[in-house]
């Protein structure tokens, strides 16, 4: 009998890799509308597997055996669902899943290896549509295309299975009445329609990343699937667009300082105080090697700028030894693309590196009637920066304090308030 | 359009001879051949039968099994198409891969639903 952690390990490894290019092409077999059809097919041949391979030991192709055990399973519920009204035998592709002269054959054809990548992808663009909201892409796509539980998901968002299962059943309604037909988008819009799945794909990658409660692994997790995500459009021919080359480059700079960003206990850790050591070379160079590729075709995206300028963090020897220069030039073409007010104040930080407290009051004060930045937390947490610079203690604590009350974020707060300290010392 | 059936008849002993890659080559066929009138918008759907048979006879008390020679005229399954003609149909059913394996092929005209 093999180990159980052993099979565990594979059926895990394995389950994230394939349940949602499983999910997907048996989505297309029984339409979108019988979403949970399908994921309950890959869970029964998960579980077959796990009881067969127990006792048998892992076949020599887990995946083909997993694939072979999910067809199977698909086949006798078409038979058994032949008379019902449950799948839509009228489309003209499923016409040929009504009898047994063609039935086999046909699902044999549907389940091509060549192209169980183009219905994954298909899928995923078909979750990001916009007429789904953000929360609700984010949940699906973890659960259904990257093989999370619904346990899994809840605790990477802090909230509730409840609330969970609501945004899953949400989506699946949405998928339900508009009877969505998964595809890749053609050449002339498959770079908008890139971006709703890029911007997707980065707000998974910033669940993981901004995450600072405990669960490390959640947290690891979810950020590897970001990544596996968008290397898979950077696997196919038709979606190695120079902007998800340069999400990738970002992502992995990114990655690369996780480690030094929080502190045992939690708590963030300013980019000035992080351990360079604890850095990895290696993620650096692979993004810069993803950051090299993204340099063709004509649009410098904001994934290009952002990925540029976190790359110059990551090559800098220390933080006084930091590029500001090169970093605010990035900031200016960021702006141009996009006034955002959060860049603005970003790049606020980087003028204070550069120019010094009282340029940075200038800048910042540009800001000041602003609706939105006037309840934002950052903002005053830079004044109080800018302040305490000035040797305004009084100032720079009341503006920390203010901050404080903007932000939910505990580990923000006790940032905020360790500057407080700082301060009154 | 008229719709026809396709009437599959014997052949099973060919079958039950072949090995199992034989035989999933040749539903292989069958896909290809159904497949593409599916593509020209042309086929309803069908049924396969499995061999053992019970016949009512006239009268409806006498019930007997498949007796060994009717096996040439064993009615293996079925398939709908649509087609303009009896011709037009015949044509098409010669396209079926059961022929190859000594199955014959009857043709006939279904019955207008709504006269």
């Amino acid at each position: 009998m093999e180990s159980e952690d052993h099979i565990d390990n594979t059926l895990n490894h394995l389950f994230r890799q394939e349940s949602g290019k499983m999910v997907a092409v048996l989505i297309k077999i029984f339409g979108t509308e019988n979403i949970e059809m399908a994921e309950d097919v890959v869970q029964d041949a998960l579980v077959s597997a796990l009881e067969t391979w127990k006792y048998r030991g892992i076949p020599d192709n887990p995946k083909a055996w997993l694939y072979r055990t999910a067809r199977n399973k698909a086949i006798d519920i078409l038979r058994r669902n032949k008379h019902s009204k449950t799948i839509d035998f009228s489309d003209p592709e499923r016409k040929l899943l009504t009898s047994e002269y063609t039935l086999v054959s046909t699902v044999d054809n549907l389940w091509k290896e060549q192209y169980i990548q183009d219905d994954f992808l298909a899928m995923m663009y078909a979750s990001c549509h916009p007429d789904i909201s953000p929360e609700n892409q984010i949940t699906f796509i973890l659960k259904s295309l990257c093989g999370f539980s619904t346990k899994e998901v809840a605790r990477s968002f802090l909230t509730s299975e409840d609330t969970i299962s609501k945004r899953l059943y949400r989506t699946k309604e949405y998928f339900r009445k508009h009877k969505i037909y998964p595809k890749i988008p053609l050449q002339e819009e498959i770079i908008d329609k890139t971006k709703t799945v890029l911007s997707t794909i980065y707000l998974i990658f910033n669940e993981g990343y901004n995450a600072t409660h405990g669960d490390k692994l959640v947290r690891k997790d979810v950020i590897s699937q970001a990544m596996w995500l968008c290397k898979s459009l950077l696997d196919n021919e038709r979606t190695q667009l120079s902007e998800v080359y340069a999400l990738m480059a970002l992502m992995l700079f990114h990655t690369a300082r996780i480690d030094s960003r929080i502190s045992s206990c939690g708590d963030l850790i300013l980019l000035s105080d992080q351990d360079r050591g604890l850095w990895s070379k290696e993620l650096i160079g692979k993004g810069n090697d993803y950051l090299n590729q993204s340099a063709f075709g004509e649009s410098l995206s904001t994934y290009h700028l952002e990925a540029a300028i976190a790359y110059q963090h990551c090559i800098s020897v220390s933080y006084e030894k930091t590029n500001w220069k090169e970093i605010l030039s990035y900031y200016d073409l960021l702006l141009k693309k996009d006034n955002d007010p959060i860049v603005f104040l970003n790049r606020c930080l980087v003028v204070l590196e550069l120019f010094g407290a009282e340029e940075a009051l200038n800048t910042i004060k540009k800001l000041e009637d602003h609706k939105i930045v006037g309840a934002y937390y950052l903002y005053y947490a830079i004044l109080g920066e800018i302040y305490e610079r000035l040797i305004d203690p009084n100032r720079a604590v009341g503006y920390y304090q203010k901050a404080i009350k903007l932000t939910q974020s505990k580990p923000e707060q006790r940032l905020l308030k360790r500057k407080i300290a700082r301060v009154l010392n | 359009m008229k719709q026809f059936m396709f009437l599959f008849k014997g052949g099973d002993d060919v079958w039950d001879a072949k090995s199992e890659e034989e035989q999933n080559a040749h539903m292989e066929k069958w896909m290809q051949w159904i497949g593409q009138m599916a593509e020209e918008e042309k086929y309803v759907g069908g049924e396969r039968l499995y061999p053992a048979v019970k016949t009512i006879h006239p009268g409806g008390t006498k019930v007997t099994d498949r007796s060994f020679a009717e096996a040439k005229e064993l009615v293996g399954g079925y398939i709908t198409v649509f087609a303009n003609t009896l011709d037009e149909a015949t044509e098409m059913a010669k396209g079926c891969p059961g022929l190859q394996w000594e199955s014959s092929v009857e043709v006939r005209e279904v019955w207008p639903e709504d006269v």
